[in-house]
């Protein structure tokens, strides 16, 4: 859990000698009383969760009524949810989606960022423009067309029209990745290229290795957002059910298969855990991806 | 920024030039061939099947201004136009003043940086049907955590997302929770600000909230544009949370076959996204469908124009050194 960020806050402890006594008790309150916001809002983000996870293991008859702690921990339900609804088949429908879209990401984004961020020719800003409006065009704005596309072909129904566009072109990582190869220094490619290198070779050999936390980044970004997407796989898989993504059967556990609370609170702690492990091991990547996609240029 | 990018062979070269030109041709041509067909045929053809009647099955049929006549004599669709504005509104002040807010407080701890960023960036990366079912759970007004304690107090829980009035902000504390991708990027812009500008602010005399309000602030403007813009964009693209929020709301939770729970309670969930996908894709009417796609195009359009400025206005006055 290291400061990843590397200014330090701002720095009040080397202030100047001045009345001494009075301004350290007064920055030592400043400190309390900061880092007791501090907390609160880190357990006001927690505490949401840790409900869940509470009603979770509470027996059937508990987690309808109004106690907060279990008074029996029921470890199992994280088990029999399985059994209540076909939780396999959606995770390996969600992990197909997520894998392949992923790979296929990589695939396409990664030489487009690279023409992108250095190469140099006409058109590469409109090109960049239409990145950035492709990212942020509502995805209902071209649903319709793309549905009767997709079921004239016959393949709605399938993860298909989920995961190919991927192979091809996906807005967001081509933009997160350009933004990432344009803090790598242009006298290496062009060192590259004094070698005799192609730009396939530079990309290949220079770009590649040097954009690596970017790229792992962009990867992660790419994995969460289709697992958590739910608009696509409800359009294209929404009749058909063993196509069913978690995020999308997720949906219909409150109510439809599952009506008891710790069941449906057992599934919802479930489908957060990959994000919660891939955050724990990729802190960086991820607190620089989203950087990225903020502040610079 | 083209400045510092001079890969361009050196002229009179034909060969090289040519080789250069199948390179940059060679890795763009699936971004190009993917954009054409999952962003330029769609749009245009989004266009045309808004002027037609469609229902997937038999041919669409041109029907002239028709489904935009139509847009002005449906409630369902003013409805669904005013929902959206409230949340660009409230969603978008709120989002970003308190996303300013947490990182303003972040910004300022000595100890424990590292996990409470953790414990506040980690919500935004839970699914977002996971994050509604969380608030739906915590806030159900018969003993639920919130009305439990809210009942310490003798304070009657309200109905949250069964309540016309709570719905919509029910939903909106749901987008707070998931807002840590907006923290952290404005955390980031915060702890850029240079040091120098603190030490010159306190010498004239500055208190802490004056210099956060003086130095703090104008320095890292063009990173709260961001916010405000990407948070508008969020809130023209809300689907999920309302629908799951208005399925789980009305007790009859189904991912598919029925409409009945888009938009509980009494429409107030009922966004432009979700009522674009309740015609078009419930009642497949295609060509109304088509005809809300292409408004919201418009709309987003220009949002994204006043962002795309501001990159620019940013990427000249920043010449040379992105990512320095």
């Amino acid at each position: 859990m290291t400061a990843t960020l590397t200014k330090p806050p701002v720095d009040v402890s080397a202030e100047p000698e001045q009345p001494r006594r009075k301004r350290n008790v007064a920055g030592f309150l400043n400190w309390v009383a900061t880092h007791a916001i501090g907390l609160a809002l880190g357990l006001m983000f927690a505490t949401p969760v840790v409900f869940v996870f509470l009603t979770a293991v509470m027996s059937d008859n508990q987690a309808f009524t109004s106690n907060l702690w279990p008074t029996e921990w029921h470890w199992e339900n994280f088990v029999e949810v399985f059994d209540k609804a076909p939780l396999f088949q959606y995770l390996v429908n969600s992990l197909t989606y997520s894998l392949l879209a992923t790979l296929g990401m990589l695939i396409s984004s990664i030489p487009a960022a690279y023409a992108l961020a250095k190469l140099k020719w006409r058109g590469r800003n409109v090109a960049f423009i239409l990145v950035i409006g492709a990212m942020m065009l509502p995805p209902q704005v071209v649903a319709v067309p793309l549905y009767d596309t997709w079921s004239s072909l016959g393949l709605t129904g399938t993860l298909i029209p989920l995961i190919a566009p991927y192979f091809l072109f996906d807005a967001f990582s081509i933009f997160l990745l350009r933004q990432f190869m344009l803090t790598i220094p242009q006298s290496y490619v062009d060192a590259a290229r004094v070698d005799g290198c192609s730009e396939f070779q530079a990309l290949v050999r220079i770009i590649v290795p040097m954009a690596k936390p970017g790229i792992a980044a962009t990867a992660l970004f790419c994995f969460l957002f289709t697992w958590n997407d739910y608009f696509g796989p409800l359009l294209y898989t929404g009749e058909v059910k063993d196509q069913w993504t978690l995020s999308l059967a997720l949906a219909t556990f409150k109510g439809m298969h599952i009506v008891q609370w710790n069941s449906s609170m057992a599934v919802t702690f479930l489908t957060m855990i990959p994000a919660v492990v891939l955050f724990v091991f990729a802190q960086k990547s991820f607190v620089k991806g989203i950087t990225f996609t903020g502040v610079k240029g | 920024m083209t400045a510092t990018l001079g890969a361009r062979p050196a002229p009179g070269k034909g060969r090289a030039r040519a080789r250069h030109r199948l390179a940059v041709l060679g890795f763009m041509a699936p971004a190009l061939i993917g954009f054409v067909l999952f962003f330029g045929y769609p749009l245009v053809a989004t266009v045309i099947f808004s002027f037609t009647k469609y229902d997937l099955i038999n041919p669409p049929e041109f029907n002239g201004l028709a489904n935009y006549e139509f847009m002005f004599k449906d409630p369902l669709l003013t409805k669904a136009i005013a929902n959206t504005l409230w949340f660009v509104v409230v969603l978008t002040i709120a989002r970003t003043v308190f996303a300013l807010g947490v990182a303003s407080v972040i910004a300022r701890l000595k100890s424990g940086v590292g996990l409470i960023r953790t414990l506040c960036y980690l919500p935004s990366l839970a699914p977002p049907v996971a994050a509604t079912l969380v608030f739906f759970m915590v806030l159900r007004p018969n003993g639920g955590p919130v009305d439990s304690v809210l009942g310490w107090f003798g304070v009657d829980s309200p109905l949250w997302f069964s309540d016309p009035a709570w719905a919509k902000p029910g939903i909106t504390a749901i987008m707070l929770w998931i807002s840590g991708d907006l923290m952290i990027i404005i955390l980031a812009a915060i702890l850029d600000v240079p040091q120098e500008q603190y030490e010159a602010a306190e010498l004239d005399g500055a208190g802490p909230i004056r210099r956060w309000w003086h130095v703090t602030l104008p320095t890292i403007s063009p990173v709260l544009l961001f916010g405000i813009v990407n948070s508008v964009i969020l809130a023209l693209q809300l689907f999920t949370q309302a629908v799951v929020a208005g399925s789980a709301g009305s007790g009859a939770a189904d991912a598919t076959g029925s409409t009945k729970y888009l938009g509980f309670p009494d429409n107030s969930t009922l966004t432009f996204p979700v009522y674009l996908y309740t015609q078009g894709f419930r009642y497949f009417d295609m060509g109304y469908a088509a005809a809300m796609a292409t408004v919201l195009f418009v709309i987003s359009f220009a949002v994204t124009i006043v962002l795309v400025q501001r990159m620019r206005k940013n990427s000249t006055a920043e010449e040379g050194g992105p990512g320095a």
